[in-house]
């Protein structure tokens, strides 16, 4: 039988708010276990909650880039459930009525085509704090530092039909949360993470399956392979004539499989209530407005325009603005290399984007600036060296940390536009290779590419690529 | 001294008749005393009593301080208090000594009140009677064979006793006017949202309000006037301006229009303390005001929709009290497991459990729309027919219990009976209403209390009401026999 797969994802971003959600430590990642906790983190008597207007904010953003309802009206509930690094017993979070409902995003499949991906909700909720093992045998420790982060949690519909596509939709969520500057997106540190359900149907049905849930998911990569283990896992059980039971799964990273947690039979009931110490969260038009106009222009508005603008492909378009620094450093690029978007394009995209991929390093990050890679661009466009010692040159400046020009000088690697010398480089290799000289003129014209590569090989590469062609093509009727 | 009221006290301390060391003397002794015979405090703070006391004598010579520099006064233990232990009456806080002061407690100590000590309580403020607390019941002083009232029994009893000036509490659905009235003194439930919760350790969240209770209406409104205001620490909290409750006092109540409420003069009413009140009403109308029947034909359903609202809210609240960063934890624990269960197994009386059971119950999927859910639409019925009833009438008058103090003992052993001493005075809480009892005379040689409700902010209206019933009566200056 053909199987579908049907996969929604609830996405956690931690939002990048100085202090807490319903207090006023500070969310800074990384400080010893358990001094970012006040007594209202620590959930100790008589402490009450207080809003943080600016996570508000932040959520707002993120509805409005959705396109999505904003309610003028939402509740704080209480989501009961007894763990020790759940200090009050319950999780302050929104359930019945949350601040954003009913928007979408699109994302690019394989093939070109364009996706949209439902938003179910997305709802303000306080982080929990961690619990410990690792270095204390024998017990349990607990570091409430990240309990009241604020999160928006961010449930799609169950529109995905592939592990590939749930992975774009992260993606496309990831570049935007960072777009807004509501969330570092720092997956590693835990502030974007993911769970994942996953159900597999007959090709066809307008049934779903029985799904599981997995949880907290921390890389685009896990994502992927937790899927894929968890749709071969169920079509599996399925095709033997078993069933799929709901549950809640875990992935091991290092044995590339999910285990079960708990069953639908454990799960909590978390006796969800409005929260009585919070006020209902009521938003008038003037604040939601005065936030629409502070939104940035978004992933998919710039690649509109980068198109539009600077006639990129989509693939191009969509590739450059995957973050805004690197939209950013881009455009810079441009604006220094005037009528040259393609060539600062491709650039970017295959020497620059190796460099940083292959040293681990982030754009904002790069070695080489924006100023000077255009300064290297300018070499081309004036002539100055070829595209193949621009490589080059390229290397040498991530290396040495120095600009284009002291390079090409110190190295001696200007291009050769004079054309005395490179009738001579051509007159010294013809005269070297009277065989196939000989084959040329009887026909053999796939010779050409030899004899331009040992020009430059003479040259060192330097000979002008268009200069070299005209005249060897002279030289070469004789 | 301690024949005075809170307000002639202050008046004294300002005139220098004596200090305030002498007055905090005079009041630790009288506690200390009267402890044995009442048990109306988990914690007595001489030491800090005393330093407080003189440091407001040093602003008083100095010519500084307000009106309640120097008074003593005493906090109930479910307010906390910084470097002392603030127990809330439960083994499960037996050992909890708070790192930081609610905010009335320290308002209170910014007004340079001298702070007694903790009143006991029922524990986490869950009973009517003051027997559920840990540390064990407090006795009526006008009868020690008697509940004081509850939960606020151990602030109620001490005013009573003169063992201090004025004591803070806090009601839910009647702990601060239940006590008062069974007591014979003073007792105010602000409007929800009047007095911050910060730092009142919460039983429940929406019902929940600090309060005070105090020998007479003008000593309530010096303290509620220091207590009241808006605190950015608490989002329920009313950013609306506190008047000053002492300058209406005595405004005059010609043509007050009084309701009185049908559904409080029930079947359920005590005759005799129907008779005081009818007495106290015969007062109002000679001084002009005009008496008129209401009705709030949904107020009968006030105790079952508290019973799920409060047990509801306090299931989650104390779900905090789990043996891992603070309070109580069983000894030895085998696993997480354990370690909850016997934690909280042991940490808690048999009250806290049963609203915690009934609370975790109304609130389970399958049963939340049938109790919480129903229960807080009651909840808006009742809080409309406050609100008709308040297009006519400027307040409500009636009984604040059907009955005097009743024995140790006599309703433990059923809840229910025990919760409909609450009669009278759920509504107000359920509708966050303002509301004070004041003593109106006594039956079978105890007293009772009468109810004054009013709209929502009317605090000054309600004092006032109040004020001019005991210029005219002296029912609140009664002292039991034995604590003169």
């Amino acid at each position: 039988m053909e199987w579908e797969t049907v996969i929604g994802l609830e996405i956690h971003a931690q939002l990048s708010t100085k202090s807490k959600i319903f207090s006023g430590s500070s969310t800074a990642y990384g400080a010893a276990p358990n001094v970012q906790a006040n007594l209202v983190d620590l959930g100790y008597p008589g402490v009450l909650p207080v809003l943080n207007r600016e996570a508000v904010r932040m959520a707002v953003k993120f509805g409005l880039a959705i396109d999505a309802k904003i309610a003028r009206h939402s509740v704080f509930a209480r989501k009961n459930y007894f763990y020790p690094d759940l200090p009050k017993g319950y999780q302050i979070s929104q359930y019945e009525l949350p601040i954003v409902a009913d928007g979408s995003l699109e994302i690019v499949l394989d093939d070109g085509t364009r996706k949209r991906i439902g938003i179910t909700r997305a709802h303000l909720e306080e982080d929990a704090g961690k619990s410990i093992h690792e270095g204390l045998p024998g017990v349990t420790g607990i570091d409430l530092n990240r309990a009241g982060t604020p999160l928006i949690e961010i449930v799609s519909e169950p529109d995905m039909r592939s592990a590939k596509e749930a992975v774009a939709y992260m993606k496309k969520v990831h570049t935007l949360v960072r777009y807004l500057e509501i969330c570092d997106g720092n997956m590693q540190e835990g502030s974007f993470r993911c769970d994942a359900n996953v159900s597999v149907r007959p090709k066809g049905s307008d049934r779903f399956g029985t799904r599981t849930e997995i949880k907290n998911l921390n890389s685009f990569r896990f994502v992927e392979k937790a899927i894929n283990y968890e749709v071969a896992r169920q079509i599996d059980i399925l095709e033997s004539g078993g069933k799929v039971v709901q549950e809640t799964r875990l992935y091991d990273p290092d044995r590339g499989e999910t285990r079960s947690m708990r069953t639908k039979e454990e799960a909590n009931d978390y006796r969800y209530f409005p929260d009585p110490d919070l006020l209902p969260l009521v938003l008038d038009d003037a604040f939601i407005d005065e936030v629409r106009a502070s939104l940035p222009e978004l992933p998919d508005q710039k690649a509109a325009r980068f198109s539009e603008q600077y006639g990129l492909s989509a693939y191009d378009a969509g590739v450059l603005t995957a973050s805004r620094e690197l939209a950013d450093y881009y455009e810079e690029v441009v604006r220094r290399v005037p009528g040259e978007p393609k060539l600062a394009a491709n650039w970017v995209m295959v020497e620059l984007a190796a460099a940083l991929n292959r040293d681990g390093v982030e754009i904002t990050e790069s070695r080489v600036s924006a100023g000077r890679l255009a300064g290297l661009l300018n070499r081309i466009v004036d002539n100055t060296i070829s595209g193949k010692i621009a490589k080059e040159v390229f290397e040498a400046m991530w290396t040495s940390g120095r600009d284009a020009d002291t390079i090409i000088e110190e190295k001696g690697l200007r291009q050769i536009t004079d054309t005395a010398a490179i009738e001579k480089a051509i007159d010294e290799v013809l005269a070297a290779n009277p065989k196939q000289l000989a084959e040329y003129r009887a026909g053999k014209d796939k010779l050409f590419g030899f004899f331009v590569g040992q020009v430059m090989k003479a040259t060192k590469g330097k000979a002008n690529p268009a200069q070299l062609n005209e005249l060897l093509k002279k030289k070469l009727q004789g | 001294m301690h024949r005075r009221t809170l307000a002639e006290l202050a008046a004294g301390l300002r005139k220098k008749e004596f200090s305030s060391v002498e007055l905090t003397r005079h009041y630790l002794e009288r506690i200390e005393r009267g402890q044995p015979a009442l048990n109306a405090f988990v914690t007595i703070t001489r030491e800090q009593a005393l330093a407080a006391a003189e440091a407001a004598d040093r602003e008083l010579a100095a010519g500084r301080g307000g009106p309640l520099t120097g008074v003593p006064i005493v906090h109930k233990d479910i307010f906390c208090t910084q470097g002392v232990l603030t127990t809330c009456a439960s083994r499960m806080l037996s050992n909890f000594v708070s790192p930081y002061d609610a905010t009335i407690v320290a308002k209170l100590k910014a007004a340079g009140t001298v702070m007694l000590g903790k009143a006991n309580m029922d524990e986490f403020a869950m009973g009517s009677s003051n027997e559920t607390s840990w540390y064990g019941p407090v006795r009526n002083p006008w009868n020690p064979e008697l509940v004081p009232g509850g939960s606020s029994g151990g602030s109620a009893a001490a005013v009573a006793a003169r063992l201090a000036p004025a004591a803070t509490a806090t009601d839910t659905g009647g702990s601060i006017r239940q006590p008062a009235a069974l007591c014979g003194v003073t007792g105010i439930k602000p409007t929800y949202g009047r007095v911050s919760r910060y730092g009142m350790i919460a039983f429940a969240s929406s019902l929940d309000q600090g309060g005070v209770i105090t020998v007479s209406a003008e000593d309530a409104a010096l303290v509620l006037g220091a207590m009241a205001g808006f605190d950015p620490q608490d989002s329920t909290s009313v950013d609306t301006p506190v008047p000053d409750y002492t300058a209406t006092l005595n405004d005059s109540v010609e043509g007050l229009k009084i309701g009185l409420l049908k559904e409080f003069f029930d079947k359920g009413l005590d005759p005799e303390n129907e008779q005081r009140v009818r007495e106290a009403l015969a007062v109002y109308e000679r001084l002009g005001a005009r008496l008129q029947e209401v009705s709030l034909p949904n107020l009968p359903l006030s105790v079952p929709t508290y019973y799920v609202v409060a047990p509801a809210e306090c299931s989650s609240n104390l779900a905090r009290y789990d043996g891992v960063r603070f309070g109580y934890r069983c000894e030895n624990p085998r696993d997480l497991m354990d370690l909850y269960k016997r934690t909280r197994g042991e940490g808690f009386g048999a009250e806290v459990k049963r609203r915690i059971m009934t609370g975790t119950y109304v609130l389970s999927a399958g049963y939340y729309d049938a109790y919480y859910l129903k229960a807080q639409k009651v909840r808006q019925l009742i809080a409309r027919d406050f609100e008709r009833a308040f297009q006519e009438v400027d307040v409500l008058i009636g009984p604040t219990t059907p009955t005097p103090a009743f024995a140790l003992g006599a309703k433990t052993s059923d809840p229910i009976t025990m919760y409909l001493n609450d009669i009278y005075t759920i509504g107000a809480n359920l509708a966050g209403l303002p509301a004070i009892s004041i003593p109106c005379g006594f039956v079978r040689g105890l007293p009772v209390g009468l109810q004054i409700v009013g709209r929502h902010f009317a605090e000054a209206k309600i004092l006032n009401v109040a004020h001019v019933y005991q210029r005219e009566t002296d029912w609140h200056l009664r002292v039991p026999p034995g604590w003169a």
